[in-house]
């Protein structure tokens, strides 16, 4: 019975999963498109409790759904129409080369999976219920991937300042415009 | 493991990369380009996390949120490009930003 119930879960979450990101993709207007990803975020967090990745769901909720896509909507909001750009490019070649090389990375994918699994997927490994906690990521975070932790750290610290000087920059070109047009 | 195996993750893993990439090659909008990169790097998450379930081992989950991180990083540098574009006037078309082409 539990077994059913955990194949109904997957089939919705991994449909509203993929449904989400086509409509990402297909939408016209990017304010649906960013809602539509928040609906592919959520969707995945359900695929991460379902393989008893606590945590990583948590935090793509907090981190993604709620603090990058606000992000994502306060840039929409702030650029208004501009932001819509034409659907595709103007040439034709460019849609089929698109859905080309789209179907190569798929059967690329497939294959290089295929190949080197081997029937080795089927059973998955025996876990504590420890398995996934942030108790467990955070010692393993502190002790075997010490060195990651700190250089994700710097990454962050990097786009921040990043950011910071990109704002700047912006906003004096800016005032030299409107000098300029003044 | 109750419900599918890892395989069925996988599959649904390398669709979300394929629709992301889709995006990426098709969308002129700078910011659905973005919004198409989060997807692409979500599929590689869940592969992750998927082979992190399979050998028992926390060590994928550690990296999955590694890639959360860089992903942020990532959006907060792409939308202060957009901004500072849109700031300068330039449009917003990927197709029309091609100073840098040889």
């Amino acid at each position: 019975m539990g077994n059913v119930l955990v194949w109904i879960v997957w089939f919705v979450a991994a449909f509203a999963c993929l449904a989400s990101g086509i409509a990402v993709v297909s939408l016209r207007n990017p304010f649906f498109s960013a809602l539509a990803l928040i609906g592919n975020l959520g969707s995945l967090a359900v695929l991460f409790l379902l393989l008893s990745a606590e945590f990583v769901a948590a935090a793509q909720v907090l981190v993604y759904a709620g603090a990058v896509m606000v992000m994502f909507l306060f840039v929409i909001a702030y650029l208004g129409g501009e932001a819509d750009a034409p659907f595709v490019g103007r040439y034709g070649w460019q849609t089929i080369a698109a859905i080309v090389a789209t179907a190569a990375i798929l059967v690329e994918i497939v294959v290089a999976i295929g190949t080197v699994a081997d029937g080795r997927l089927s059973h998955a490994a025996k876990i504590e219920s420890s398995f996934g906690s942030p108790a467990e990521i955070g010692r393993l975070f502190l002790t075997d991937n010490l060195l990651a932790f700190e250089v994700t750290s710097i990454v962050l610290l990097a786009a921040a300042v990043g950011g910071v000087i990109l704002g700047h920059h912006s906003r004096r070109l800016g005032e030299e415009g409107a000098d300029a047009r003044a | 493991m109750l419900g599918p195996d890892i395989t069925w993750y996988l599959a649904v893993s390398a669709m979300l990369f394929a629709i992301g990439a889709l995006g990426v090659l098709l969308r002129r909008s700078p910011l659905i380009v973005l919004l198409s990169l989060e997807i692409m790097l979500n599929g590689g998450n869940l592969a992750l996390i998927a082979f992190s379930r399979q050998k028992g081992e926390g060590t994928g989950q550690v990296f999955a949120i590694a890639v959360m991180a860089v992903a942020a990083a990532e959006v907060v540098v792409g939308l202060g490009l957009i901004v500072a574009m849109s700031r300068r006037r330039l449009p917003l078309d990927v197709d029309r930003l091609r100073t840098l082409r040889g």
